[in-house]
């Protein structure tokens, strides 16, 4: 069974779904990162692989991207890398790029290469609805990898919908019209938003996603979905971190609002 | 025929990558501007302004002394003459006149020459609308003069810092930037590059460049099409625009002129149809400089406006078909070509558009083939650049 089921089977609320870019701030920064993420409790973890030009993503995630560039980070090295982790834990793993990514890596060879390593669903949020029913879905199916689409305030009824049938796995939900990273409060309009959606009753669940970044807007998330993902604030967590492990700790128990150990 | 499927694909280059926080703004603008295009209202507003506030028909000059030279009939399509002074301005006319029937109050864009982000500001101006204009740092720099052009116009011009600090990057902001506010703006794109249906968007609006080519060729010449159309790429409208009404005349030759940089080998080139593999860049499916683990190179031209990885897919297509040849030309032989035609026409051209009349160097003719140059832009722009080059010759 795919780890994202056994996960939202168990758990329907509060899942704490964290993000950070593979190769920052070190090359070999990615297994410290997921097995103390994993060690705080935290329900799955979204690898972003470093892209040259996120479209996406704010000036923190960029940031990071350009960094583990610098670094080295590859996605074949990427995959090396996970495949030494998944020994180590059973933690759901998304990974997360831009589609012209996994383009050049092959996209057979892409899915075969998550499924050796234990990965369980996939986000390239460029990678449109239309495109990926046509061409992909089969493949991912088959392989029995998941596939996430976001929605947005603007996405109309009849489009969520789609995007309900053919996400596996969890929707990501864009709490605002932004890019990440940019906002740190939750209005009257997003809440508003969030109603909507859950009186959808839609198949998948839902994580909110995009300026989440404290205990009171992951809190207000949970309220309105099954959970939350975390990515910029993380990213300068650890950016700044002088000892990973503790920072981690520290980080994950402030959004969930317990006491570090 | 050459023309866009309903998905917005020419041939196998094209589609609409867009993270999902676009898709609204993009299909709107999908599913209406053919209808917005063909309306009588649209049509006329957008024919008398080219006529009257850019000085349409553009000129379609025989170059006497330039045809002695390379033995063989030259014509000059004197997009340089327009308003602002580059044939940017024939899609932002359009496009303004479209955001403003979509019910959009503010107006974002991305400029590397600065010509597009005059020609976006100058219509922001005229029809009283809030301009933002996003440059890369580096080109803010190289082409200052358009810089100061967009603030007295009104536009708040600002700089994108990450990358290579031109082109690229300032689309990626200008992108980000409608993420952040779907509602109110739209996006003028300045080539014909971006997700569907920019590029065909764009190449109609800048197709007015052809249509009068065929008319004007037929008054000098008596036939409507020459041998050959020589043309610039960038992202390739004004390429798009001069080549459009002959896309599909298969005795018309069609010469893409991109840049090569130091040289195409050097690593610091923008030659995308020799450097470039298939995969995606802002939206849209086709060739682009990216390393073997699908990042995207930063290209290098002496010329902000071709400083660009990537180009239109509906160049991808032309070139990948075959239907177009495409020619790369380096910045000191594109200088060259800018002071030889200075001096033998006394016509000072954009660099962009310099790098098109160094292919007439690089070509395959016969004496007599009649050829097009499409003569982009001015060199105003660029003088800084000319200047320091000439004190370098002596
Ligand atoms: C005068 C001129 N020619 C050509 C270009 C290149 O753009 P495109 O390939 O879209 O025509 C520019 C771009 O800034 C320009 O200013």
């Amino acid at each position: 069974m795919n780890r994202l089921d056994q996960l939202f089977q168990k758990k329907e609320k509060e899942v704490l779904n964290i993000y950070f870019t593979a190769g920052y701030p070190t090359l070999d920064a990615t297994e410290t990162i997921i097995l103390e993420l994993d060690k705080a409790g935290v329900d799955l973890i979204e690898v972003g692989m470093p892209y040259s030009d996120p479209l996406a993503d704010g000036p923190t995630i960029q940031g990071s991207g350009q960094q583990a560039l610098v670094n080295g980070m590859t996605v074949p090295i990427l995959f090396e890398q996970l495949k030494r982790v998944r020994e180590q834990t059973e933690v759901p793993l998304i990974l997360m790029g831009y589609f012209n990514q996994v383009m050049q890596y092959g996209i057979g060879k892409f899915i075969q290469d998550c499924v050796d390593v234990g990965i369980d669903g996939v986000i390239l949020p460029d990678l449109p609805l239309f495109e990926y029913e046509s061409y992909y879905k089969k493949l991912f199916e088959k392989a029995g990898l998941y596939f996430s689409f976001l929605i947005t305030p603007q996405t109309s009824e009849e489009r969520i919908r789609k995007v309900d049938e053919l996400t596996k796995g969890f929707i990501y939900m864009v709490s605002n019209s932004a890019i990440t990273g940019a906002k740190n409060t939750i209005s009257e309009k997003q809440i508003e938003y969030f109603n909507r959606i859950q009186a959808m009753e839609l198949n998948n669940p839902r994580l909110i996603g995009f300026g989440i970044s404290s205990h009171e807007t992951y809190a207000t998330a949970c309220q309105y979905a099954n959970g939350a993902i975390i990515g910029s604030a993380f990213i300068r967590t650890v950016g700044k971190a002088e000892n990973l492990s503790e920072s981690i700790a520290d980080f994950v128990h402030s959004i969930r609002g317990t006491v570090s150990v | 025929m050459i023309a866009i499927d309903e998905r917005g694909y020419y041939g196998e280059f094209g589609g609409a990558f867009i993270p999902e926080m676009l898709h609204s703004n993009i299909d709107n603008l999908r599913s209406k501007y053919l209808d917005i295009i063909a309306e009588p209202a649209f049509q006329k507003e957008f024919q008398a302004l080219l006529k009257d506030y850019v000085g349409r028909p553009s000129p379609l000059y025989l170059a006497e002394r330039l045809s002695e030279k390379y033995n063989t009939p030259i014509y000059l399509k004197r997009e340089d003459l327009n308003h602002t002074g580059a044939h940017k301005i024939n899609n932002t006319i359009g496009q303004i006149l479209l955001a403003k029937r979509l019910g959009k109050t503010r107006i974002i864009a991305e400029t590397g020459a600065g010509q597009h982000g005059v020609a976006t500001a100058t219509v922001c101006a005229l029809m009283g609308i809030e301009c933002i204009v996003y440059m890369g740092e580096v080109d803010i720099e190289r082409q200052a003069p358009n810089v100061s052009r967009m603030r007295m116009l009104g536009a708040e011009v600002r700089p994108a810092k990450s990358g290579s600090k031109t082109l690229k990057d300032a689309t990626n902001e200008a992108i980000r930037d409608w993420i952040n506010h779907p509602v109110d703006t739209h996006y003028i794109i300045g080539s014909v590059v971006g997700p569907h249906p920019y590029p065909d968007m764009v190449a109609r609006f800048q197709s007015v460049i052809s249509e009068e080519m065929k008319w004007q060729l037929e008054e000098k010449t008596g036939k409507t099409n020459p041998d050959i159309i020589i043309a610039c790429v960038g992202g390739g409208s004004n390429a798009a625009g001069a080549y459009y009404h002959y896309l599909n005349e298969k005795d018309v030759r069609l010469v893409a002129v991109e840049a090569a940089g130091l040289g195409v080998n050097t690593g610091e080139s923008a030659a995308t149809s020799v450097l470039g593999t298939k995969g995606i860049i802002h939206g849209s499916r086709t060739l682009l400089m990216q390393t073997d683990d699908g990042q995207i190179i930063e290209p290098y031209s002496i010329s902000a406006g071709l400083d660009y990885p990537g180009i239109g897919p509906m160049h991808a297509h032309l070139i990948d078909t075959a239907r177009a040849e495409a020619v790369s030309v380096t910045d000191q032989e594109a200088l060259d070509a800018a002071f030889m035609l200075s001096r033998i026409e006394g016509i000072i051209p954009a660099l962009e558009t310099a790098h098109a009349f160094s292919a007439l160097d690089k070509i395959e003719y016969q004496s007599g083939d009649v050829i097009v140059v499409n003569l982009s832009g001015r060199g105003d722009k660029d003088l800084n650049t000319y200047i320091k080059y000439l004190d370098k010759i002596g």
